[in-house]
C-alpha cells in the first residue's frame, strides 16, 4: 500500500513524514518521529496516556489517523518545557511526588496544561473531571490534584 | 513475593536502630523526576534497534481446547514475515515452575484459557505482522471448560490437568484442587461455645487485574550462538533472565537483561509472558524483535489475581472479646497451581490475638489465565471476609469497632494466628491513631455509612546485592538491582547520602543490568526500601571503612582509630592523634595512588523484614435509586517503621487505597458462558478515575522494625489489605444491609436493597 505524505508542525517545528494510511498519529509520533513521550496504554482512547494537542484541542493520539495531521499543529509532552526551564506543572509534579511509575505522567501533563490554558483557576472538581480520561494506577490522584492546583495558583501569581 | 518464598521473618542485625537523621525523613525531588515529566524516560516500549522486527502473538479464542494442528505456511509466505514460532521452537524438559511458565508462555497440546498463546510471528512492520497473524490456521478440538472456583471443585467439573495436585491435598478432592493449607491453634469448637454471639457468613470476591498503565513490552536480540540481550519492563530482571534461559534453552549468563523504566507492576510484572517469545523469534529471524502487548492481551493473557469463595465464622463475648475464629478460603488461580491461598489463610486473622483459630485454604485450577501476584497477594480478600464479620458482630453487640479491635489486637509477644510469636509490631498504634483522628469522630451525613478495617502483610527480604563506587570528586555511584517502581531511587540516595555524609544530589542511583551486579530478587514483597535499603546502608558502611583506612594510612595510625563524621574521616579521640578532618573528596581524589578505586558492596538475603499493619477509615454514600456508591472520605493509618521519603510513603498508602476502592466497587473479570473474557479493555474493566475519588488522607505511624538499621518496614502492599473490607463495611452500614460479594457494583447494591425491602 502506498504511503501518504503529511506536512505538519510538531512542538513548533515544521515536520514532514510518510505514513501508512492505517497508522495512527501515536504510531507516527513514536515510531517515525522518535517522540516516545506519548505512551500507548490501551489503543482504544480509554487511558489518556497518549494525550496530545491538535490545533490546541486535547485528543487521544491513538484514535487519530496520522494522515489527518496534514496542516495541523501538534503539541506533545516534549514541547512543554522551554529549553532547560521546566513548565510550572512539571516542576510541581516533581515537588508534590505526583508521579510514582511516571508512565501516565506525559499524558496527564499535556491534559492539565490544556485545561489551565482554558481556565487558569479551576476548582478541584473541575480538575478531577477534566482528568477523568487520564488513568493513573499508582497515586490515587491525590498528589496529582494538589500539584495541578499549586501550579495553577503559581501561574496566576497567587502563590 | 512468590508463594514458595515465604519464610518466617525473624531477627535482624545486632546493631542499634539509628534514630537521628539529617537527610532521611525529608522529601527531596526524585533523581529521575525530570526524565519522567519531560517524556525522556524510556519505558518498555520505548526501545528501538536497527533492523528491528515487530512480533505478534496468536492466541486461543477458546477457554479449553486441544490443539489439533497449526498451519503456518500462508503466514510464512506473507509480505515482510521473517519468522514464525510455535511451541516446537522452545526448549523442552522443564520442571516445576519453569514448566508452568513455559506452558503458559506458549501452549503445548492444549489451550487452557481464552487468550492462551499458541503461535507467534515477526515481520518488518507491526501492520504486516498483524495481517500475517490472521493467516495462521489453528485447528482446535473444543473441550468442556470451567471458570468459577466453586464449580471447579464440584464432582463432574471438567478437569484442567490430571495429576496437577501435590501431596498436601486430602484424598477425595476434585483433581482441580491442587494445593491445600491448614494452620491454627487451640480448639475452635470450645472457643465458639464460650461466645455470646457467633456469626458465620459466606463471601465472594471477583478476580481483578493489577491494571498497570504500561502493557508488557520488550526488545530481544539473539544470535545463532545463543548470546542474547533483552530490554523489558519488569519488576525483576534476574528472574526474567532465569525464566527466559529455561524456556529458550540457553545458559543464564548468555542472556543480559536490562530493566527499562517500569510503568507500574503491582506484582503483575514479576514473571514473563512475551519475553521468551521475542527471544525465540529473534533467534529464528536473526534480527532484533520487539513485542508489545495490546491492552486486550494484558487482560486476557497476563496474570490477574485470584477470585475467591470464603466462609468465615467468629465468636465474640458481649464485652467484645473474640473467643474463636475459623476461615475456609477457596482461591482460583487460573490454569496452573499458584493461587495465594496460604497467604489468604495466614493473613486472615493476623490482626487478632486468638486462643482458638483455624484456617484452611484451597488452591483451585480453572480455565482462566495463570494468576500472578497482586499487591499483598491473597490478603485483601481475607480481610474483606474477616473484617466484615467483625463489623457485623460489633453492630449486633452495640460495640465500638475500634475498641473491639484494640481489645483483641495482636501485639508484641502474642501468638500469631499462623504460628510465630509477634516481635515489635504497630497494629495498636495504628488503631490509637485512627481513634484520635478527626475523621473517626466527624459526624456522618444522613444516609452515609462509615467503615473500619485493619489489614496485615508479611513483607519480605530476599536476595539482594548492591555496589557503591566512589568517584574522584567524592560523589557516589550506587548500583542496585531492584527496578524503581515508585520512587525508590530517591530512598536509596537518601540512605546512601545519610551514611556517607554527602549531599543527596551527589549520589547517582542506577538500576544495574543482570551482567553488572550480583543476583537480585524481584521488586516485590514490599522489599525494596527494606532490603535494597539495608544493602545500600551496609555497602555505604563498607565504603566508609575503606575511606577511613585511607585516612589512617595517611596519618599513620590504626584503622580503628579513625571514625567517620559528616563526610570526613576524623581521629576517633584525643589519643588517636591530632589531625584535621579529612573530607571525602580529598580522600577520593588521590585514591588511584593510595590503594586504588574505592568500592563498597553488600550481598545478603536479609530476613528481618518487619511485618506491617494498617487501619483504614472510610465514609461512603449509597444512592438508593441507582445503587451507586460514592466514597466521600478516606483515611489511611499505617505503620511504616521509618519513612525514608515520607511523601512517597504517603503515595504508597494512597495508591493502595485507590486500587482497593476499584476492587471493592467496580473491577471484575467477567466471563461468559463460553468461557471467554467479556471485558478485556479499560472501558469495560473500569479502574477508578480522578472524578471517582476523594482526597486520601494519610497518617504515617513509625514503630521501628528491629530487622533494619533505620527501622524500615515495607509500605507498598499493606495499604491494599484493609480497603475492600473498610468500604464494604461503610456501604453495608450506609445501606443497612450486609454486602457479601465484590465488586459492590450498582446492580448488586440495588439487588441487596430490594431483597431488604
Amino acid at each position: 500500500m502506498s504511503k501518504i505524505h503529511v506536512t505538519t508542525t510538531v512542538n513548533g517545528d515544521a515536520t514532514e513524514f510518510l505514513c501508512d494510511p492505517r497508522e495512527t498519529l501515536l504510531d507516527v509520533l513514536r515510531d517515525r518521529l522518535s517522540l516516545t513521550g506519548a505512551k500507548e496504554g490501551c489503543g482504544t482512547g480509554d487511558c489518556g496516556a497518549c494525550s496530545v494537542t491538535v490545533d490546541g484541542r486535547l485528543i487521544s493520539s491513538c484514535l487519530m489517523l496520522a494522515a489527518e495531521a496534514e496542516g495541523k499543529e501538534i503539541g506533545t509532552v516534549e514541547g512543554i518545557a522551554t529549553g532547560e526551564e521546566l513548565h510550572p506543572l512539571q516542576r510541581k509534579f516533581i515537588e508534590h511526588a505526583a508521579l510514582q511509575c511516571g508512565v501516565c505522567t506525559p499524558g496527564i501533563l499535556v491534559a492539565v496544561k490544556n485545561l489551565l490554558e482554558r481556565d487558569p483557576d479551576p476548582t478541584e472538581q473541575q480538575v478531577r473531571y477534566w482528568l477523568a480520561g487520564n488513568l493513573c494506577r499508582c497515586t490515587g490522584y491525590d498528589k496529582i490534584i494538589r500539584a495541578v492546583m499549586d501550579a495553577a495558583a503559581e501561574m496566576r501569581g497567587a502563590a | 513475593m512468590a508463594l514458595d518464598e515465604y519464610t518466617e521473618q525473624t531477627g535482624g542485625p545486632a546493631d542499634e536502630i539509628r534514630s537521628e537523621f539529617t537527610k532521611v525523613g525529608t522529601s527531596p525531588d526524585r533523581p529521575d523526576g525530570i526524565d519522567k515529566v519531560t517524556g525522556r524516560a524510556r519505558f518498555g516500549a520505548d526501545a528501538y534497534a536497527p533492523g528491528m522486527l515487530h512480533g505478534v502473538i496468536v492466541r486461543s479464542p477458546h477457554a479449553h481446547a486441544r490443539i489439533v494442528s497449526i498451519d503456518t505456511s500462508r503466514a510464512e509466505a506473507a509480505p515482510g514475515v521473517k519468522a514464525v514460532v510455535t511451541r516446537a521452537d522452545f526448549a523442552d524438559g522443564q520442571s516445576g515452575e519453569d514448566w508452568a511458565v513455559m506452558e503458559n508462555v506458549m501452549a503445548g497440546d492444549t489451550a487452557l484459557y481464552d487468550g492462551h498463546a499458541v503461535a507467534a510471528l515477526a515481520a518488518t512492520s507491526l501492520l504486516e505482522a498483524r495481517d500475517a497473524a490472521r493467516l495462521i490456521e489453528v485447528e482446535y478440538q473444543i473441550l468442556p471448560h470451567v471458570t468459577d472456583v466453586d464449580e471447579a471443585m464440584k464432582d463432574g467439573a471438567p478437569v484442567i490437568r490430571e495429576g496437577a495436585a501435590d501431596n498436601s491435598v486430602p484424598a477425595g478432592m476434585h483433581p482441580n484442587v491442587v494445593r491445600y493449607h491448614s494452620s491454627g491453634h487451640g480448639d475452635v469448637d470450645q472457643g465458639f461455645a464460650e461466645a455470646d454471639l457467633v456469626i458465620e457468613d459466606h463471601f465472594v470476591t471477583a478476580a481483578t487485574h493489577q491494571g498497570y498503565i504500561e502493557p508488557h513490552a520488550c526488545l530481544a536480540t539473539m544470535g545463532g550462538d545463543g548470546r542474547a540481550e533483552l530490554w523489558c519492563c519488569t519488576q525483576g530482571h534476574w528472574n526474567v533472565q532465569k525464566l527466559c534461559a529455561a524456556t529458550v534453552g540457553i545458559e543464564q549468563s548468555k542472556l543480559r537483561v536490562t530493566a527499562s523504566e517500569i510503568g507500574g507492576g503491582f506484582g503483575g510484572k514479576t514473571t514473563v509472558f512475551v519475553e521468551p517469545v521475542a527471544l525465540a523469534l529473534s533467534r529464528k529471524a536473526n534480527k532484533p524483535v520487539k513485542v508489545v502487548m495490546t491492552r486486550s492481551e494484558v487482560f486476557r493473557a497476563s496474570g490477574p489475581t485470584a477470585s475467591t469463595s470464603m466462609d468465615v465464622k467468629i465468636g465474640m463475648k458481649k464485652d467484645g472479646t473474640m473467643t474463636a475464629a475459623r476461615g475456609v478460603f477457596r482461591c482460583q488461580g487460573g490454569a496452573f497451581p499458584g493461587a495465594p491461598m496460604e497467604f489468604t489463610s495466614m493473613c486472615a486473622f493476623a490482626p487478632y490475638a486468638l486462643k482458638h483459630v483455624s484456617q484452611i485454604g484451597y488452591d483451585v485450577m480453572t480455565n482462566r489465565p495463570k494468576q500472578a501476584a497482586y499487591r499483598a497477594p491473597g490478603s485483601p480478600m481475607a480481610a474483606f471476609a474477616v473484617e466484615s464479620v467483625v463489623d457485623e458482630l460489633c453492630n449486633k453487640l452495640g460495640l465500638d469497632p475500634i475498641e473491639v479491635r484494640l481489645k483483641n489486637a495482636s501485639r508484641m509477644g502474642t501468638k500469631a494466628s499462623f504460628g510465630p510469636t509477634w516481635d515489635r509490631i504497630g497494629l495498636v498504634e495504628t488503631l490509637e491513631e485512627a481513634k484520635a483522628h478527626p475523621h473517626f469522630s466527624a459526624p456522618l451525613a444522613p444516609g452515609a455509612g462509615r467503615g473500619i478495617s485493619c489489614g496485615f502483610w508479611f513483607n519480605h527480604g530476599g536476595e539482594t546485592s548492591v555496589t557503591m563506587a566512589m568517584s574522584e570528586d567524592g560523589s557516589a555511584q550506587l548500583m542496585v538491582g531492584t527496578p524503581d517502581i515508585g520512587g525508590s531511587r530517591a530512598s536509596m540516595a537518601l540512605m546512601a547520602a545519610e551514611e556517607l555524609g554527602i549531599p543527596y544530589e551527589n549520589v547517582r542511583v542506577t538500576v544495574a543490568d543482570t551482567a553488572s551486579l550480583g543476583y537480585n530478587e524481584v521488586s516485590h514483597g514490599s522489599r525494596v526500601t527494606y532490603a535494597s535499603g539495608l544493602a545500600t546502608i551496609q555497602a555505604a558502611r563498607d565504603t566508609v571503612r575503606k575511606l577511613c583506612a585511607r585516612a589512617a594510612a595517611k596519618w599513620g595510625i590504626d584503622e580503628d582509630a579513625v571514625t567517620w563524621q559528616d563526610g570526613c574521616a576524623v581521629p576517633s579521640g584525643p589519643n588517636a592523634g591530632d589531625f584535621d578532618p579529612l573530607p571525602i573528596d580529598r580522600i577520593c581524589r588521590v585514591m588511584g595512588r593510595t590503594g586504588g578505586p574505592i568500592v563498597g558492596h553488600y550481598e545478603a538475603t536479609p530476613e528481618g523484614a518487619g511485618v506491617s499493619f494498617a487501619t483504614h477509615i472510610v465514609d461512603a454514600e449509597v444512592d438508593r435509586e441507582t445503587g451507586a456508591t460514592k466514597v466521600t472520605r478516606y483515611t489511611v493509618v499505617q505503620d511504616a517503621g521509618k519513612a525514608i521519603h515520607p511523601t512517597y510513603v504517603e503515595g504508597q498508602f494512597q495508591g493502595g487505597a485507590a486500587q482497593g476502592i476499584g476492587w471493592a466497587l467496580n473491577e471484575e473479570y467477567v466471563y461468559g458462558p463460553d468461557g471467554r473474557l467479556q471485558n478485556a479493555g479499560f472501558l469495560d474493566y473500569r479502574i477508578p478515575v480522578a472524578s471517582d475519588l476523594p482526597m486520601i488522607d494519610t497518617v504515617i505511624v513509625e514503630v521501628p522494625n528491629p530487622g533494619h538499621p533505620y527501622g524500615v518496614r515495607g509500605v507498598g502492599e499493606t495499604s491494599i489489605c484493609p480497603p475492600l473490607a473498610a468500604i464494604a463495611n461503610a456501604v453495608s452500614n450506609a445501606a443497612g444491609v450486609r454486602m457479601r460479594q465484590l465488586p459492590m457494583r450498582p446492580s448488586r447494591v440495588l439487588e441487596a436493597l430490594e431483597d431488604q425491602d
